[in-house]
């Protein structure tokens, strides 16, 4: 190689792959874990459909915008869509799966605080995309 | 090369042309236009989300109509159009032949791009780059998607009619004392991304015109109401467009090739490991398309084997940093407005890939996806590597182009107001996505953190704006009165050692 050599070169190589590879098995293992729906996780239906979320219960009662479940509890969210392509989003608990016609997509997840967080939209579908919006209340359990 | 703007001509000698630099100078007029065009359009978008509420556009249909045609006019009509111009002018000199191999062809190449773009203007399409479906077909208004799907069409007629031939020119008509190991690499960059995209466009060409058959409602091939999917069609679109990001890529990191050694008056460090990670990327590249996708549904095993094949091609991008880095130690580097631009886009190039690296690790992909994250991940790349390295490239061609020097200090100033703002804007709408501000909305809650940051995105893309007004008056008022230009070493770098190819094209 033009007549020098080469090593720090190989070196540099090396410590990149070796970082991807240390990446990669993390990522690995983490999203191993947090796709393992508990057992004991409480169904809910989200219908996207332009602009706003459908919830449906376990027990059939809906709610349209707002999303009420109780702390402590682990949920399982059946997404699907009746018109285009939505993205089920509650950020803060890191919870995003496309809602797309003709599927059903999953997540999971188990508030662990009582409080108020945002639902939104994270894919385009159209002209109220933007506020395409609800809220999550998380209280203290009923009984 | 010829000093097209010495000896004036009239312009319909120009447009009727097949001379590869006569192409390359239409193909470098209109890319230019439509920068600007495009980046207008940015402007307004960061002007409307200054702050919640409706500021200066509208409706939230004018402000999808917009972000759309943005993007879709600076990858489409920007960035290939501009690289094509490169390779025009230099991609002949550098295999030392006379012309493209097909000057006709080249030309026809070229003079499909406008018509295309008057489809993509006049219609203003709502549906963001990708038109995804089932949006694209069910709910998106004609005729302007109609007339997207059909510019879209011709532009990639017109990529894949450039790109064989750039192949042919350099595999073919380059001259029989020079090995293919003996061509710049900057005439890799271009046989690399041609290949790519002679391989990855026609899965594109054929998607859409399942689209427009979707639409006309003559088929459901992505239509879920007509038994179609339209997962179907994002992963033919990703398969196109993630290799195609290297399309983008590669001529500007040659380009980089050509000023980095040059300006640094060192040989490059290692010839073989930059063909060797050009053609790494333009193979790897087509193991990651997946990673678009991984909010979409996909199985375990798919991401899993998606984020590897994207992981895979680090290596390679990273060559290229180290290349780069190696030829400036120990140089004696002039910072003269090409080098600075040149040097800003590998740093910008670094810091863009170490946030793709967050994308690809498919649990962090849940929190970045679709937020302002993804948008400044990839625009540090469009803006900060590409549109940093052809800009530069534009300055270091300028005086061959035209015989005659660009204001040395106003192309520095414009290099310092656009890094500061490119950081400002892209940086902060990392951050921005973080905290979860989905792209591609026209409106957003009254949230604090999101009111401030996207104020200093504004703020900086304003610093964007301002600076490349100053590039446009710098190249209309030096392309007619700059100094003339010293065309054997108009850069002061002392010596021609170090140029692979002759300055003047020897044939012309
Ligand atoms: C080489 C230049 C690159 C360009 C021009 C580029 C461009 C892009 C573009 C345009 C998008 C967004 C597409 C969209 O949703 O509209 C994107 C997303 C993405 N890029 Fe890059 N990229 C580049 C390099 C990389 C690298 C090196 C990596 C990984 C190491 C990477 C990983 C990703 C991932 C995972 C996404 C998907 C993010 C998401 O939507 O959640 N990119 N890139
Ligand atoms: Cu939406
Ligand atoms: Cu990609």
């Amino acid at each position: 190689m033009s007549g020098h050599s080469n090593w720090p070169e190989w070196i540099y190589v090396a410590v990149v792959i070796a970082l991807m590879t240390w990446v990669g098995a993390e990522a690995w293992e983490a999203e191993r874990l947090v796709e393992h729906v508990p057992a004991d996780a409480k169904t809910i239906i989200v219908t996207g459909q332009q602009w706003f979320w459908t919830f449906e219960h376990e027990d059939g009662t809906k709610e349209i915008g707002e999303l009420h479940v109780e702390v402590g509890k682990a949920y399982k969210f059946e997404i699907v869509s009746t018109d285009v392509n939505h993205s089920f989003n509650i950020h803060d608990y890191v919870v995003l799966i496309d809602a797309i016609p003709g599927r059903v997509n999953t997540v999971w997840f188990a508030p662990d605080k009582v409080g108020e967080h945002d639902i939104q939209c994270r894919e385009y579908c159209g002209l109220i995309h933007y506020n395409m919006r609800g809220t999550l209340y998380v209280t203290e359990p009923l009984s | 090369m010829t000093l097209e703007l010495q000896k004036p001509r009239p312009i319909w000698q120009i447009m009727f042309s097949t001379h590869h630099t006569d192409v390359g100078l239409l193909y470098l007029i209109t890319s230019l236009t439509f920068l600007f065009l495009g980046g207008s359009l940015a402007l307004g978008i960061r002007a409307e989300l200054f702050y919640p509420g409706s500021q200066i556009i509208a409706d939230s249909m004018t402000f999808n109509r917009i972000f759309t045609v943005h993007g879709t006019t600076l990858i489409f009509l920007f960035i290939i159009p501009f690289a094509s111009a490169v390779g025009n002018y230099y991609v002949p000199i550098m295999v030392r032949y006379r012309d493209m191999a097909y000057p006709k062809l080249n030309a026809i190449a070229f003079w499909m791009i406008p018509p295309a773009g008057v489809l993509i203007w006049l219609g203003f399409a709502d549906f963001t780059w990708y038109a995804t479906p089932p949006y694209s077909i069910i709910s998106a208004p004609g005729p302007a998607a109609d007339m997207w799907i059909f510019g879209l069409k011709i532009l990639g007629i017109s990529s894949v009619l450039g790109a064989l031939n750039f192949v042919v020119t350099i595999l073919k008509c380059k001259h029989p004392d020079m090995s293919i190991g003996q061509i710049p690499l900057m005439a890799w960059a271009f046989l690399s991304s041609s290949l790519i995209i002679i391989v990855a466009i026609p899965t594109f060409a054929a998607a859409l015109l399942m689209l427009l058959t979707d639409r006309l409602g003559v088929s459901g091939f992505f239509n879920p109401a007509m038994g179609g999917d339209p997962i179907a069609y994002a992963h033919l679109f990703w398969f196109t467009f993630h290799p195609e990001v290297y399309v983008l890529v590669i001529p500007a990191i040659g380009m980089m090739y050509e000023i980095i050694p040059r300006f640094s008056r060192k040989p490059i460090y290692s010839y073989n490991s930059g063909v060797f990670a050009f053609v790494m990327l333009s193979i790897v590249g087509f193991s990651s398309w997946a990673h678009h996708m991984y909010a979409t549904g996909m199985s375990f095993t798919e991401k899993t084997v998606f984020m590897v094949g994207t992981l895979a091609a680090v290596p390679a991008s990273a060559m290229h940093v180290f290349n780069f880095v190696a030829t400036m130690w120990n140089g004696r580097i002039r910072f003269a407005t090409p080098m600075m631009w040149a040097v800003g886009g590998i740093a910008l190039f670094f810091s863009a890939g170490a946030g793709g690296v967050v994308n690809s690790a498919m649990p962090l992909d849940f929190t970045t996806h679709d937020t302002y994250w993804v948008v400044g991940h990839f625009h540090l790349f469009v803006m900060g590597t590409i549109a940093f390295g052809s800009i530069g490239y534009l300055y270091y061609m300028f005086p061959y182009v035209t015989g005659r020097m660009y204001n040395e200090t106003w192309g520095k100033v414009h290099f310092v107001l656009s890094f500061i703002g490119t950081i400002l804007v892209f940086f902060t709408q990392h951050v921005l996505g973080l905290y979860g501000m989905p792209r591609r909305i026209y409106d957003y809650p009254p949230i604090p953190e999101w009111i401030a940051m996207n104020q200093i995105a504004t703020v900086g893309a304003m610093i964007i704006g301002i600076s490349m007004v100053i590039f446009l008056a710098n190249m209309i008022h030096s392309s007619g009165k700059g100094k003339p230009a010293d065309t054997d070493d108009p850069f002061g770098l002392g010596g021609k050692y170090y140029y692979p190819f002759e300055a003047k094209n020897p044939s012309h």
